[in-house]
């Protein structure tokens, strides 16, 4: 079978973003899924269960989020690019094995198109209430997420997504909202030779090396029935992958996981910047609250109020030196949010100027005018 | 402080001590199970099984979740997962289904794959996904210190059942077999010969294959219920086990009672299409519709 045989020919599509972030799985060579329905994200099930098998893949579902979180490391580890996607409760019950994933080092792409919460809240309308849980929910893990804002963005990360994942060898997420995830769009397929795949290293067999060498950030991943013969362990494990309780080697597996991220954070990062030059009031905003964000911006401008939006693509790793830079040009800086107040603490805490939490969420997306008063409030002070 | 072992890969060449040490990881023993377990007598059975298996060593996969049983894969020269708890059969389920020429076997306590794990159990039967579940039952959580369980026999005292235990355990054979596996199997401890067999026949099968180990317990579970020497329950099995393969399945759940017998045998050994084989027609399909 052909790379390319049964992907979407380049070309201008009008597409559902959860539709487009299928395409953009596959695209990224991504051949696995596993997954459970669940509102908003079951459109990306759907479509994976029609389209992976074309393509020469599969999409299984499985009992519950859990055991699809189980299976999609499996499936890492036999060598495939794989992929899930669910929605707060889901995400909640994947937390423990995207640990696993984690400390098992087995790269994998976890789509969470948030819904209004907490517990099953509101399944078919917006929230943005997982954004901390993504970072500290499995525990003292270093994350990666990708917030998309558009259909072309969901699917652009999408494969960007894939891409860190097999770079870093860890989990990766995209945090889109029930909003993108639902929207329809205009989507652009590049040609096959525009897009950057990434593809992990394998460890050769032959060469027997220590399988988790933590002097270094990456090492190469030892894919099962290859010859490696490697324990791969929950457990804290040293350089061969055996069990350990010493604390110099825990310290050290420990900071190696976290250090292969903080360290090529700058790498990671992604923001978009309008009108900072000469700003006064600064909104911080992601995913479908930076839409709101811009038009809230661009009205305040016209109304005189020198404001500028700093769109935050990836929240995980916090971008903290662009949000420093920022924020401490400015007066104060506004943080919208489709919750009760959560990546505004990375904000504040990045910062010196006063920063303002714009918390709407009762399922329904952030009006620009919301996020106006606040620029007004805070502009006159 | 100790030395970290960073710099130490396992040895390239190993000068085995035992011809069975090139199966194992001998630089991890003493391994951490009490006298008396039966977790070891698996293990040996489980590398007998491979040894006369038709697929070269490198295909096999072993994968274990956690708890005394969720140990194993650690301690065999393979391609070993340690998992979550209760978890290693979805794992398992998501590796064979991505690459369907590996040999996948879970090896799992009785609380891990039935307990806390049950769901994925019984749905991984009814899919019959083509793997191996060898199952050591010791009727309790051994690891954490003697908690009752799924199969914790009714009215046996634990840690947490001091009064005796309140709930019926499941019958596994019964279970698995109705959920659809393709072999159902228990042998106990004792019986060694019988077990390695079983899981040679578990390997050559295409689809879910489930194995019951009954297993001596000595410090967790027998202590407080009628074995307290490490072959006391030994004792029990060589004089209570009866083999009938053709026993009704309903009436095979274990009471572990001195008194009352313990049926054993290959129940369940019957050819249906397995996950992985559906799933590629599935493939053909969707790779007709395209065209």
């Amino acid at each position: 079978m052909s790379k390319t045989q049964g992907l979407l020919a380049p070309g201008s599509y009008f597409m559902m973003g959860n539709f487009a972030c299928v395409e953009a799985a596959l695209m990224a060579g991504c051949r696995f899924y596993a997954g459970y329905p669940i509102t908003p994200s079951s459109e990306i099930f759907e479509r994976s269960c029609s389209r992976f098998p074309q393509a020469g893949g599969q999409a299984i579902e499985m009992e519950d989020e859990i055991a699809s979180m189980a299976a999609l490391i499996g499936a890492s580890y036999a060598g495939a690019k794989v992929m899930t996607a669910t929605s707060g409760p889901g995400f909640s019950l994947m937390l423990e094995n995207i640990s696993l994933a984690y400390i098992m080092e087995a790269p994998c792409v976890v789509v969470n198109v948030q819904r209004s919460g907490p517990c099953t809240g509101i399944p078919t309308l917006v929230g943005q209430g997982d954004m901390l849980q993504a970072k500290w929910g499995s525990g003292d893990i270093e994350a990666i997420a990708y917030c998309p804002s558009s259909v072309q963005e969901f699917f652009d990360l999408t494969i960007q997504a894939f891409n860190t994942a097999e770079r870093f060898r860890t989990p990766v997420f995209v945090l889109a909202d029930q909003v993108t995830g639902m929207m329809w769009e205009k989507l652009r397929i590049p040609p096959e030779e525009e897009i950057e795949v990434v593809n992990r290293q394998t460890m050769d067999p032959s060469r027997k090396e220590a399988p988790f060498d933590y002097s270094r950030d990456f090492n190469p991943m030892p894919i099962v029935g290859s010859g490696c013969r490697v324990n791969i362990d929950g457990l804290t494990h040293d350089s061969r992958g055996y069990p350990s309780t010493d604390h110099t080697v825990s310290q050290g597996m420990n900071s190696h996981l976290i250090g292969k991220i903080r360290n090529h954070a700058r790498e990671i990062w992604k923001w978009q910047e309008y009108m900072t030059d000469d700003a006064e009031v600064l909104v911080v905003a992601y995913g479908s609250t930076a839409r709101s964000a811009l038009a809230a911006v661009k009205e305040a401008r016209a109304r005189g109020i020198r404001a500028a939006l700093l769109r935050l693509i990836t929240p995980w790793p916090f971008p903290d030196e662009i949000v420093q830079k920022l924020g401490n040009k400015v007066d104060a800086a506004v943080v919208p949010e489709i919750n009760f107040g959560q990546m505004v603490h990375m904000v504040r805490e990045s910062t010196s100027c006063s920063v303002v939490g714009v918390n709407w969420a009762p399922g329904t997306p952030i009006a620009p005018q919301t996020i106006i008063d606040a620029l007004e409030v805070v502009s006159s002070r | 402080m100790t030395q970290p072992a960073f710099d130490e890969p396992g040895p390239a060449v190993r000068t085995p001590s035992h011809v069975r040490d090139i199966m194992i990881r001998p630089e991890r023993f003493p391994n951490i199970w009490c006298p008396g377990c039966g977790i070891g007598i698996v293990l040996a059975a489980y590398i007998g099984a491979m040894e006369r298996s038709s697929t070269a060593t490198q295909k096999h996969v072993c994968i274990s979740g956690i708890g005394c049983t969720g140990r194993a894969a650690g301690y065999l020269n393979l391609d070993s997962f340690h998992t979550t708890h209760g978890r290693a059969i979805p794992f398992a389920t998501g590796m064979a289904v991505a690459n369907p020429e590996l040999e996948i076997t879970v090896i799992a306590g009785d609380g891990d794959l039935s307990t806390i794990g049950g769901n994925h159990l019984i749905h991984a039967a009814r899919r019959n996904v083509d793997i191996n579940v060898i199952m050591v039952n010791n009727f309790n959580y051994g690891m954490t210190g003697g908690q009752h369980g799924a199969t914790t026999p009714l009215g046996a005292r634990t840690h947490t059942s001091p009064y005796g235990n309140a709930e019926a355990p499941f019958n596994l054979p019964y279970l698995v077999a109705a959920a659809g596996a393709s072999f159902v199997a228990r042998w106990t401890a004792l019986h060694v010969r019988q077990l390695s067999a079983a899981v040679k026949r578990m390997m050559e099968i295409e689809g879910f294959t489930f194995l019951e180990v009954i297993s001596p317990c000595p410090p967790t579970f027998g202590e407080f219920n009628s074995y307290p020497e490490a072959l006391d329950m030994m004792q029990y099995f060589r004089s209570k086990a009866v083999v009938d393969p053709n026993a009704d399945l309903r009436s095979v759940g274990v009471t572990a009672r001195p008194e009352d017998s313990l049926v054993v045998g290959n129940f369940v050994d019957k050819r249906r299409e397995s996950y992985q084989e559906l799933l590629d027609l599935l493939r053909a399909r969707a790779s007709e519709r395209r065209q």
